[in-house]
C-alpha cells in the first residue's frame, strides 16, 4: 500500500507544474488541506473551499492526515467487493500494449499501482511507435472511449491516415501472471 | 433485505432484543435504577406474601403461569415478568423459547443454560460493531465453541442459531449438526472463521435445514473449495431459505437447480456473484414463488452482445409476482435492469448498493417502485438520482446511501442536496444512513422537521471535521434539531465538525437514545459528561479518536452498568484511568488493547478500551494484545 502510495504521489509532483489551479499564482495549497494522495482535480476544489474555511477548527487538535483505521465507518465486506470487482480491470490491465495482429506483442511494464480514487496511469506502446505513451484509464468510461483515444494517439505514425485500417489493431495488455489477453473480455469498472 | 447486516447493525429484525419474539437474558433494558445483575436463584424481588418460607411453591399457580407466560415473547416483557417473584422468576425462565445474549461474553454459558430449560433458539451476539473497521486485534475472541459446548446437552431439541459478528470454525459448524437432530435455521451474520467444509457439514448433516442465511460473512477461501451445494440430501425438501451471497467460492450449478427444484416452500434465495443471468433465468423458472431473490452477478456468461438479451429475461420477473425484495446486482451490466420492471411495482425493498449506478441507470427504474420501504444504493447515483427516489417512494422507511469510494478524499457524489429532497418526498422515513462529503445543518434541519418518526439517524461526513459547507459553522446545531424534533430516535451516529454544544443538546434531548458513535467529535471532556447524565437509556456507545480524557471516562461510573458496552479507541485515556475504572466497577470487565508494540514496554496511554458489564467476570480467552483490568 505504502508503495502505491508513493507511486501516485510522484505522478502528483510531477504534475503540478503542469496543474490547473483556481487562486491566485504563488498562493500554495496551504497545511489543513489533506495532503495527497489526492488527485489535482480534487486539490483545487479543495483550494477553493479553503477560501470559506479560513478558521482553523479550535474544536480537535490538528488531526493527522495520512489515512486513518477503520474511517470511514464501511465495512471491510463492502470495501473488498469493490476492490474484487475493479482489482479484476485493474489488475488486468496494469500496461496496455497495442500490437498489429500478425505481430508478436511487445510487453511494456506493468506498474501495478491502483491508487483509489487518484488516476490510473499505464504504458501504451504500438508496435513501430517511435516512442510510448500513458494514458489515465480512469478517464475513460468504457472500451470503444478507450480504443479511440488510443487510436488518436497512435495511428497518426503510420503516414497518411487512409492508410492505416484501424481494425488491423488489437489491443492488448500484459496481466499480473505476466499473460498477454485481449483488452475488453472483463467489465470495464 | 431481511433487515440484513449493514454498515453498523439493524441485521434480521430478530436479532434486536426489543423486537417481538426474542428475549434477552442478563439485566434489564435500561432505566436508571441498578439493575439486580443477580440472575440465578437469587433473582426476583420480595418473596411470595404471605406464605411462610417452608411451604411447598404452588404448583397449580405455576403451571397457570407457565401456560399465561407462554405468550410473552418479547425480551423487556419476559425480563420484567422474571423480576415479580421467585416462582415467576421459575416459570419464566422453563417457558423462554428464545434465549438472546447481547454480548457472549456477558454471562457463562453454563450459567444461561443452567436458568433456561426449555430453549429452542438462541441468538448470540460478540465482537463490537468498530470490528467491522479492523479496529479489533486478531484473534481477539468471541468464538461460538464454549457457547456450543454448553448448548448441546442442555437443548437436543434446538432449532435455531443465530450468530453476530462471532467466529465460528468448521468444527464448530460440525458440533452444530452432531448436536441438534432437528435443527431447522442458521443464521450467520458477520462472522468469520468457516469455510466451504464447515457448510457442507451443516447441508449434510441437518436433515431437516429450513433456513441456511449467510449474511456479509467473511468465508474462508480455501484452496479446493468444497461443493458444500450438492451435500443436501435429496430428502432435504423444507428448505425455506439459502442466502449464501458471501460465499465467495463457486458451487456446482446443478445441484443448486436440483435443490431449488425440490424444495416447494423456498422463498428466499440469493445467490453469489457465480451466478449469471441465464442461469438466474432457471432458477427463477423453478421458484416461481420466492419472496426474496439476490441477483447474484446479473451480467451474461459472454461478454456484451454473444449473452441473453433482455427481453428474454424479463418474462421471469413477470412470472415471479410474489418477489417483494430485490439484491444482488454484483456485477451489474445497467442494460439488463430493465428485465425487473415487471415486478418493480411491487417491491418493498431493493438494495443495489453493490452496483456502481448512475442516476440515469436508476432513474427509471425507480421511478416504478411505489411501494418501496427499504433502499440501499451507492451514491453514485448522485443527488439526482435521490431525487428521482425522493419524487417516487413516499413510502420509503429506510435509506441507506454507501459511498462508492469509501475515502476521505474522495469526492463525494450525494450531499445536503440530496439529503433535503429525501426529507421533503420521503415522510415516513424511520431509518437512515448516508455517506456524503459535503453537508449542511439547513439540510439536516429539514430531515428533523419532515421526518418525525426517525429512529436510526446515521449521518457520516466522510471528511473528518467538515463544518457546514456553506456556513462555515460546526453541524451542532443540525444533530441538535435531529435529537429535539425526532422524538423517537434510538440511534444516532454523528460525524462532521462538533463541539461540545452538540452533546449538550444529545445529553438534553436524547433520552430514548440506545446507540451512540461518535467519530472526531467534541472540544472536550464535557461532551461524555453531557451524554451519561443526560441519555438515560443509553445501552451501547462507540467513540474514536475525540479528545475526551480519564476524566470523561469517569463521568461514566454511576452508568456503565445500565450500559451493554462502551468502546473508546484513540481518545485521551491512560491505563490509570482505565484502571480505576475496573477497581470500582467489580462486574465490569475492563479490556485494553495496545498497539503493536516492538519495544514490549508498557505505555500509560491507553489506545483501545472496550468495556462491558458482566457476570462472567475475566474472560480467560484473551489473546496477548488484549490486558484485562
Amino acid at each position: 500500500m505504502a508503495a502505491a502510495m508513493s507511486y501516485v504521489h510522484a505522478d502528483v509532483e510531477n504534475l503540478k507544474a503542469t496543474e490547473l489551479r483556481l487562486g491566485l499564482p504563488g498562493v500554495e495549497e496551504s497545511d489543513k488541506m489533506p495532503s495527497p494522495p489526492s488527485t489535482p482535480r480534487a486539490g483545487t476544489k479543495r483550494a477553493l473551499a479553503g477560501e470559506h474555511r479560513e478558521v482553523e477548527p479550535k474544536a480537535a487538535p490538528p488531526a493527522a492526515k495520512a489515512q486513518v483505521v477503520g474511517w470511514p465507518p464501511v465495512r471491510s465486506y463492502r470495501k473488498s467487493c469493490f476492490q474484487q470487482a475493479s482489482s479484476k480491470t485493474k489488475e488486468a490491465a496494469p500496461a496496455p500494449v497495442v500490437v498489429k495482429q500478425e505481430e508478436a506483442a511487445v510487453a511494456a511494464a506493468p506498474p501495478a499501482a491502483a491508487a483509489a480514487g487518484g488516476s490510473l496511469y499505464v504504458k501504451v506502446s504500438m508496435d513501430g511507435a517511435p516512442y510510448l505513451r500513458k494514458i489515465d484509464l480512469k478517464m475513460y468510461k468504457g472500451y470503444r472511449e478507450l480504443r479511440e483515444a488510443l487510436e488518436a494517439m497512435f495511428l497518426g505514425f503510420s503516414g497518411d491516415a487512409g492508410s492505416v485500417n484501424p481494425s488491423d489493431f488489437a489491443v492488448t495488455y500484459e496481466d499480473k501472471d505476466g499473460d498477454l489477453m485481449l483488452v475488453g473480455d472483463v467489465p470495464f469498472g | 433485505m431481511s433487515g440484513a447486516a449493514e454498515e453498523a447493525d439493524s441485521p434480521p429484525t430478530h436479532m434486536s432484543e426489543d423486537s417481538p419474539g426474542s428475549s434477552s437474558s442478563g439485566g434489564s433494558g435500561g432505566g436508571r435504577r441498578t439493575p439486580d445483575l443477580r440472575g440465578g436463584d437469587n433473582g426476583g424481588g420480595p418473596r411470595a406474601s404471605s406464605s411462610s418460607s417452608s411451604a411447598p411453591p404452588d404448583q397449580v399457580l405455576d403451571n397457570v403461569l407457565e401456560s399465561v407466560l407462554e405468550f410473552l415473547t418479547a425480551a423487556r416483557d419476559r425480563n420484567a415478568a422474571s423480576l415479580v417473584c421467585r416462582s415467576w422468576y421459575r416459570a419464566e425462565a422453563q417457558t423462554r423459547r428464545e434465549l438472546f445474549i447481547g454480548n457472549c461474553y456477558a454471562v457463562d454459558p453454563r450459567r444461561a443454560v443452567a436458568r433456561f430449560r426449555a430453549v429452542a433458539a438462541v441468538v448470540l451476539k460478540g465482537k463490537p460493531r468498530f470490528a467491522d473497521f479492523s479496529l479489533l486485534p486478531d484473534g481477539w475472541g468471541a468464538n461460538v465453541k464454549p457457547w456450543l459446548e454448553a448448548l448441546g446437552p442442555a437443548y437436543p431439541c434446538l432449532e435455531r442459531i443465530c450468530l453476530k459478528r462471532m467466529t465460528v470454525t468448521d468444527d464448530d459448524l460440525g458440533l452444530v449438526a452432531r448436536s441438534f437432530p432437528g435443527f431447522q435455521e442458521l443464521s450467520l451474520v458477520c462472522c468469520d472463521g468457516f469455510s466451504t467444509l464447515g457448510l457442507a457439514v451443516i447441508a449434510e448433516g441437518c436433515r431437516h435445514l429450513r433456513v441456511l442465511d449467510l449474511i456479509e460473512d467473511y468465508v474462508d477461501q480455501e484452496d479446493e473449495a468444497v461443493d458444500w451445494i450438492s451435500k443436501f440430501p435429496v430428502s432435504n425438501t423444507s428448505l425455506e431459505s439459502l442466502m449464501f451471497d458471501c460465499v465467495g467460492a463457486p458451487f456446482n450449478f446443478e445441484a443448486l437447480e436440483a435443490l431449488v427444484a425440490r424444495s416447494p416452500s423456498l422463498r428466499r434465495l440469493r445467490v453469489n456473484h457465480h451466478v449469471s443471468v441465464e442461469q438466474l433465468r432457471r432458477l427463477m423458472a423453478r421458484a416461481p414463488q420466492l419472496t426474496h431473490l439476490g441477483t447474484g452477478a446479473f451480467r451474461p456468461e459472454a461478454p456484451q452482445g454473444e449473452g441473453m438479451s433482455v427481453s428474454e429475461l424479463a418474462p421471469s420477473f413477470a412470472a415471479s409476482t410474489s418477489i417483494v425484495c430485490l439484491s444482488g446486482f454484483q456485477e451489474v451490466n445497467p442494460e439488463y435492469l430493465p428485465a425487473i420492471y415487471p415486478v418493480c411495482g411491487n417491491l418493498t425493498s431493493l438494495n443495489v448498493s453493490f452496483a456502481s449506478l448512475t442516476a440515469e441507470d436508476l432513474t427509471p427504474v425507480i421511478r416504478q417502485c411505489h411501494k418501496l420501504q427499504t433502499f440501499w444504493v451507492l451514491d453514485t447515483v448522485g443527488d439526482e438520482g435521490l431525487r428521482a427516489v425522493a419524487e417516487t417512494c413516499s413510502d420509503l422507511r429506510e435509506l441507506r446511501v454507501f459511498p462508492l469510494d469509501a475515502t476521505e478524499d474522495s469526492d463525494g457524489s450525494v450531499s445536503d442536496v440530496g439529503l433535503q429532497a429525501i426529507s421533503e418526498g420521503c415522510r415516513k422515513l424511520e431509518s437512515i444512513l448516508y455517506f456524503c462529503q459535503r453537508m449542511t445543518n439547513a439540510a439536516v434541519v429539514a430531515m428533523s422537521n419532515n421526518c418525525p418518526d426517525l429512529v436510526v439517524f446515521r449521518l457520516c461526513i466522510m471528511g473528518r471535521h467538515r463544518p457546514d459547507r456553506i456556513t462555515g459553522e460546526p453541524m451542532d446545531d443540525g444533530f441538535g434539531a435531529i435529537v429535539k424534533n425526532c422524538k423517537k430516535l434510538t440511534r444516532l451516529s454523528v460525524s462532521g465538525l462538533l463541539t461540545d454544544k452538540a452533546f449538550a443538546y444529545i445529553g438534553q434531548y436524547g433520552k430514548l437514545i440506545k446507540t451512540l458513535s461518535l467519530a472526531f467529535s467534541g472540544n472536550s471532556d464535557l461532551s461524555l459528561q453531557f451524554l451519561f447524565e443526560g441519555c438515560t437509556r443509553l445501552q451501547k456507545l462507540e467513540v474514536r479518536d475525540s479528545p475526551f480524557s480519564d476524566r470523561g471516562l469517569l463521568c461514566g461510573l454511576d452508568y456503565f452498568y445500565n450500559m451493554r458496552f462502551l468502546w473508546m479507541n484513540s481518545c485521551r485515556l491512560t491505563m490509570r484511568g482505565c484502571r480505576e475504572v475496573a477497581q470500582r466497577m467489580p462486574n465490569l470487565v475492563v479490556e485494553v488493547m495496545e498497539e503493536q508494540n516492538e519495544d514490549k514496554v508498557e505505555t500509560e496511554t491507553v489506545d483501545k478500551l472496550y468495556l462491558y458489564r458482566s457476570l462472567a467476570g475475566p474472560r480467560g480467552d484473551a489473546p496477548p494484545l488484549v490486558k484485562i483490568l
